[in-house]
């Protein structure tokens, strides 16, 4: 499984033609606490760079774009519940969606783990 | 992510419905604040706000965050530092009648030591910005050697202003006082506030109990050691506290020296915000504009009797034509279920109709649900009304209530 990082602090998991979608452990730090997440629902058409989805943290609401484009297959159910899990566990129980992937060379360009972090240290 | 296109601290806020920005024209050069590096030392994420860096909040390591840093301050004492508001010092013979043609409040018999929540009103009515006065004539010792008996001093009266207004304020102050009246900016003083139930416990042991026979909206000049302070009974958090008025070169060591008491944290301005809310206390730019007077913003307390009927003061007849027919609009609260919060700028609705829109909202920490203020029609200003916010092409049912939205906890004496 190859994860994928976006300079809009997404991470994005690609299993065979799946990818789960989520936000990195930096930005759920710099957003503070999450008090509401707005998910797309299954069968939603995504289009990279456009709305996907919504965080509420306490001091304002942020909008999540589609990294890449796709069909969401399915919305994590656990965050409507707990929406501090993007908090407590960002890139792992608290990800977002899951959804098709459309187009494959979207990824291309997009950084590893390495390079996300030396990303996240020049900030 | 829209707004985390650039994730560099500051622009991480200037996400849509933000209340932690000033709405005023940003100046070129952000300022540091005395306690700048203090903050940074405690781990603090700096932001612009009002033309200065400020602390949003604290390291998630040192016990920090929004909700932490919220929660802290209505179970101990938090400490913010508000620095970037406006300290001035008006003195001079006839100041307070003086300053009684700026604003509605009785300034005249504020007795020496007792403190005032009033709005600078413009010829139109409408809120230039709210302020708190003190009555700062100070008390003259006894001279035996002179032969002269304890005694009033000469008027002074000290004001604090919001920091995103207050140049606008002394342009304002100067423009209209007398000559006879002298304006001074203590842009070499700090201002902190020590807020919440523990506040009094942990300040009285830090100064020796030197200030507990104080009660809320009084105001005291203490010299602690070689630091002259003023430290007032007040806040913005509905929580007991004071603001305690320090010269810059001292401000450190206050707040290391009030940070050594186990109910003391620092604290920052978003918690400030969440706090702010919930007490139902409006935040200029936002809840109160030059767009709103004082009637419609529900803020009559401010508009003292004799005042009312004497007038002589700016906006006078505009303000009492609304106070005498009835505001249109009026600024209320409005609870929400659920978890999704309503913020500044969404339309609230009865079916088709619309008929408000909020000014501030966002989600409270110590209610666990969603709260906002806003202007809504005088038809839907009951407390129980209720009506539907737009957020994102959703209607979330609220009901309008009354304020605070948390029960103030103020220390008012016996």
């Amino acid at each position: 499984m190859a994860r994928y990082f976006t300079e809009e602090h997404e991470w994005i998991d690609l299993e065979g033609d799946t990818a789960t979608v989520g936000i990195t452990d930096y930005a759920q730090g710099q957003l503070g606490d999450i008090v509401f997440v707005e998910l797309p629902e299954s069968g939603t058409m995504l289009e990279k760079g456009k709305d996907a989805a919504v965080v509420e943290s306490v001091k304002a609401a942020s909008d999540v774009y589609a990294p890449i484009s796709g069909e969401v297959t399915e919305a994590n159910s656990a965050l409507e519940d707990d929406p501090a899990l993007v908090n407590t566990s960002p890139e792992e129980d608290g990800w977002f969606f899951r959804m098709t992937v459309s187009d494959k060379s979207q990824l291309e360009g997009l950084m590893d783990d390495k390079a996300y972090k030396s990303f996240c240290d020049e900030l | 992510m829209g707004c985390f296109s650039a994730v560099r601290g500051a622009s991480m806020l200037a996400t849509k419905g933000c209340v932690l920005s000033d709405n005023t024209d940003t100046p070129q050069e952000i300022e540091q604040l005395p306690l700048d590096a203090w903050h940074r030392r405690k781990g603090a994420r700096m932001v612009p706000f009002a033309g200065y860096e400020m602390p949003i909040q604290y390291s998630a390591e040192s016990g920090g965050g929004i909700v932490a840093e919220h929660e802290w301050t209505r179970s101990q004492a938090g400490l913010f530092d508000v620095s970037h508001m406006g300290q001035l010092m008006l003195t001079g013979e006839n100041v307070a009648a003086e300053l009684e043609k700026l604003l509605p409040g009785a300034i005249t018999t504020l007795k020496p030591g007792k403190v005032r929540y009033s709005l600078l009103i413009d010829e139109d009515g409408g809120i230039l910005d709210d302020l708190m006065v003190t009555n700062a004539t100070p008390w003259i010792e006894a001279d035996e050697e002179a032969g002269t008996e304890g005694h009033w001093g000469d008027p002074a009266y000290y004001l604090v202003v919001n920091g995103a207004m207050k140049w606008d304020d002394i342009a304002h102050l100067r423009e209209h006082l007398p000559d006879e009246v002298t304006l001074t900016h203590m842009d070499e003083h700090a201002l902190v506030a020590l807020q919440g139930p523990n506040a009094a416990t942990a300040l009285n042991r830090v100064m020796r109990n030197t200030i507990e026979d104080m009660i809320f909206m009084e105001s005291v000049i203490h010299d602690f050691g070689e630091w002259p302070l003023r430290i007032t009974r007040a806040g913005y958090t509905g929580e007991d506290g004071f603001e305690i008025s320090v010269p810059a070169e001292f401000a450190e060591s206050l707040c290391d020296r009030l940070c050594a008491e186990i109910e003391v944290r620092p604290c920052g301005l978003g918690a400030r915000d969440s706090l702010r809310l919930e007490a139902g206390l409006p935040l200029y730019g936002h809840d109160i504009t030059t767009e709103t007077d004082p009637v419609s913003a529900d803020l009559g307390f401010a508009l003292t009797k004799r005042r009312r009927e004497e007038g002589g003061w700016m906006g006078h007849e505009k303000v009492m034509d609304v106070f005498n027919s009835g505001p249109a609009r009026k600024r209320v609260g409005l609870t929400f279920e659920g978890r999704l919060p309503a913020r500044e700028g969404a339309k609230v609705f009865d079916d088709d109709a619309e008929i408000g829109r909020i000014t501030s909202g966002g989600f409270s920490p110590s209610l666990g649900h969603p709260i906002a203020m806003g202007y809504l029609e005088k038809s839907h200003i009951e407390p129980g009304t209720e009506v539907e916010v737009e957020v994102r092409n959703k209607r979330l049912p609220a009901k309008v209530t009354t304020m605070p939205f948390v029960p103030h906890r103020y220390h008012r004496g016996k």
